[in-house]
Formats: structure tokens, sequence, C-alpha cells
């Protein structure tokens, strides 16, 4: 008999919650995140859709000073290069990930099932805080979440090739309303990508063990929470 | 670093003091500090050896855009009401100091591999057979405008000087000190056009009398104006805003 089961609680055990891969495609995808975002909001800086200018501290892509000194210009060439570097990691990322996640299972097995009735229940349990974490499973908020990303993300590579091309792939930026509403719709993807963030790592601070979860992959639970 | 861009924008668009200072492959300060620490915590004395590897993505972007490239692909055409008659004003400086070219005294200036390196005079240019498209010119910043251009396809001229078509590359110099170059295919294309007029009439000053390549494939700085020679090469010719970090390829 252990101390623990003696206090009256089941032994912990450390169980296996994100797979290596996931792991891999989670950091890199942060990595592209920053990059894309960051060399983002720069780009819109040289020609808002709205008169609207991110802070330049917040953006990636040279010092504005020094670009103005040497080339004219403020900082739009690097951050167009890093934006079209950036979005090789991305998509070979984004890729390697949905195969895997298909593949593997990992997308049948964490994200489905999920309905409205439950997202609604378990919303509400969560604006109330009483919406407790069972490391492994995700909660129908988390499901509904995750999947809306990857389907912004999906529609931000696609908005993107639009923009980027819209004379090879003009089908594509048709199917986006043409070259100015693509443009919109990849700056309004952006923000919902960022919203996600600001309620994505917001829940990181309010449950930090989650943290070292996804680094380590593995999670300590009491025996009666692994069950799904 | 505090700078109020839209302030530090305008000074820019009137200002036109570029400074030709470095060639290809300089962008000094290739992050800014915060994102520096953020990405990778590493020292600013890396930012050299960052900015290597995104030249190389560039030109690997080059290599793919290419690939990419069909020849036979049309860019979409528009109606003659969605055309821009007040076209937008755009160059490194301002529009007060846009180039005034004499067009009695104008030539065009051919070199490289090309047949017949006669110089061209305007009429020579105009009796030329020529052909009007209506296009969207895509600026690298973001913003777009459908305009209509008039002028001769670029391939019919390139036959007529006698270029070498196999070639890898067409460059151009233009009489604001402006350069830049396009790859062959790109040159070939049917909707590439040397032209003489912008909307029904002869290209104004500020926009590139007597002489500007519309190339609808590629990005507004591909488009150069005010040109005043052009060559034929097999050697990489670069260009002034590629030289300073854009894509060279810069396709639609």
């Amino acid at each position: 008999m252990t101390t623990q089961s003696m206090a009256g609680s089941p032994p912990r055990q450390t169980i296996l919650v994100h797979s290596l891969m996931v792991r891999i495609a989670h950091w890199t995808n942060a990595v592209a995140m920053v990059i894309m975002i960051g060399s983002g909001w720069r780009i819109w800086n040289s020609d808002p859709i709205f008169d609207y200018y991110f802070p330049i501290w917040a953006t990636l892509g040279g010092d504005p000073a020094a670009s103005q000194d040497l080339h004219n210009e403020l900082g739009l060439a690097s951050a167009l290069q890093w934006h079209f570097a950036g979005m090789w990691l991305l998509v070979i990322n984004g890729l390697v990930y949905f195969i895997y996640g298909v593949l593997s299972g990992h997308f049948r097995r964490t994200m489905f099932p999920v309905g409205p009735r439950a997202f609604l229940s378990d919303l509400v349990a969560a604006l109330r805080f009483r919406l407790p974490h069972h490391p492994g499973v995700y909660n129908a908020v988390q499901k509904v979440l995750y999947l809306g990303v990857l389907a912004v993300g999906v529609v931000m590579v696609l908005s993107g090739l639009a923009i980027w091309k819209p004379g090879q792939f003009q089908e594509l930026a048709w199917i986006f309303g043409g070259f100015d509403t693509a443009r919109l719709i990849h700056f309004l993807g952006m923000a919902a990508i960022v919203l996600f963030l600001i309620v994505h790592i917001s829940l990181v601070i309010m449950v930090p063990k989650t943290l070292p979860t996804m680094i380590t992959g593995r999670a300590s639970v009491h025996g009666d929470e692994t069950g799904r | 670093m505090a700078i109020d861009l839209k302030a530090a924008r305008d000074v820019l668009r009137e200002s036109g003091t570029a400074r030709l200072v470095e060639r290809r492959g300089f962008l000094k300060g290739g992050l800014s500090l915060g994102a520096l620490t953020l990405l990778t915590g590493c020292d600013v004395t890396h930012t050299d050896q960052v900015q290597s590897v995104l030249n190389r993505m560039s030109q690997w972007n080059d290599r793919v855009q290419a690939a990419l490239f069909n020849p036979h692909r049309l860019m979409p055409t528009y109606s003659e009401a969605e055309a821009v008659k007040d076209f937008r004003f755009n160059a490194y400086y301002g529009e007060s100091q846009v180039p005034k070219i004499d067009g009695d005294r104008y030539r065009l200036i051919l070199s490289g591999l090309v047949d017949n390196r006669k110089p061209w005079s305007l009429p020579d240019l105009y009796a030329l057979p020529q052909t009007s498209q209506i296009t969207r010119h895509v600026c690298v910043e973001g913003w777009s405008m459908i305009g209509k251009w008039t002028g001769v396809p670029f391939r019919t001229f390139l036959e007529r000087i006698g270029a070498d078509l196999s070639a890898k590359y067409v460059g151009f110099e233009c009489a604001d000190g402006y350069y830049s170059s396009i790859d062959m295919a790109s040159a070939l294309h049917p909707q590439t056009l040397l032209t003489f007029k912008i909307s029904d009439e002869i290209l104004g000053p500020k926009y590139g009398y007597p002489l500007k390549l519309r190339i609808p494939t590629k990005l507004g700085f591909k488009n150069p104006k005010w040109i005043t020679a052009l060559y034929v090469t097999n050697r990489f010719p670069g260009g002034f805003w590629e030289d300073r970090g854009y894509n060279w390829f810069a396709g639609v």
C-alpha cells in the first residue's frame, strides 16, 4: 500500500498525452505563427485596408529607420522575405500534421465526436470556471476551438495563395471573391487566429501544468482520471 | 524605433531621397529587436546569417515561381468601365521629380544578345503593330488598380530586333536611375507589352513617357517606366528594388 492510497486517493501515474509528432508540429507551428503574424503585420502597414497601423515593435522585418536610410522603404522588403520563407515552414509542417492526424487517428480520437449540445453545456461550464481539466481529453469547447483554428489555418493558406498569385491561381482568387476580398479574408483570418491565441495562452496561464505536458508529452494523473 | 509610420510614409513619398547605396543582398537590421529575442533568443550579430537564409529562400521562391509560371495562361482582363482613368502615380521618389524626356531627341538604346542594335526613335516605335489591354496592376505593397495600356507586344518587338529568345533575361534601364529585369519566358508572354499609352492617351510624364513595360504577370515594380535602354543577357541583372530585398521573379 502506498501513502497515496492510504490517504484515500488512487495512485498517481504519468500518461502520454501528446505524441512526439503532435509536440513537434505544435512548436514548429508556434514559430511559424510568430513569423507569419509578425511579418504580416509589417506588410499590412505598407498598405493598410483600414486606417490602422500595427506598432513596429510587434512586427517582424528589419529596423525601419535603417531600411529607410538604406533603401527608402520602411522594412517591407525584409518583412516580405520573412513571410515567403515562413510560408514554407507553415505549409510543410501543416501538411505533415494533417497527414499524421488522419492516418494515426489523432483527429478521430481527440477531436470527435463533437456536437452543439456538448459544446453549449461545456461552454456554460467553462464560463463559470466549472469545467474540469482532464489531461489527454479535450472538452467540447476545446474540440470546437481546435477544429475551428485548423479550418482558419486552411483558409489562411488558400487566401494567401490567392493574394500571392491572383494570376496563376486566378480560379482560387475568384473563389475568394477577387484579389481585394481575398486580402480582407486573409486579414480577418489573422484576426481570428490572434483571438484564438489570446484564449489559448490565457487558458495555459490558468492551467499552467498543461505547458510542460506540451513539451514532455506526459501528464501526471490520478488513476481515475485517465478514462475517456 | 518610435516612428509614426503614417507620417514616415508620407515623408518617403514626398522626399524622393533614394540613396543608391548598396547592391543586392544588403538588408541591414533584418529583424526588429523584439521579434529577434522572441524568435531565437540569439544575438543581433547573427542578423547577417539570418539575412543570408532569407536571401536563399527568396532565390528558392524565384525557382518555384518560374516553375509555376504558365506561358500560355492569360491574366484576367476587365471592361473599359472597370479601368481607372486617373491612375495612381508610383515611384521611389515624389511626383515633382519625374524625368522630363524630350520625345524628339528620345532614342531607345539596345544592347546585349540582339542582332540589330540600331537605336529606336519614337516614330519608329509608334509604327509597330499595337494592341490594348485592361488588366490589374498589383503592387507589392498590397494595393492594386485596373488600368488600360496600349503598345506593341514585347514578343513582337524582341523578334523585330533579332533578340536571342533563348537567352535568360531581359534588362531595362530608365531615365530616373531605376532598373529592373525579367525572365525570358515572362518577356515572351502574350500580355507583355512595350506601352506608349495609358487610358488611351500618350503616357504622361508621371506615367513613364515615352516608354513603359506593362507586364501583368508580375508585380508593379517589374513594370519599369521612362525606359531608355534594354538589353538581352544570360547574366543575372537584378533590379532597383530586387537589389534591396524584393523578390526577383515577383510573379502574380
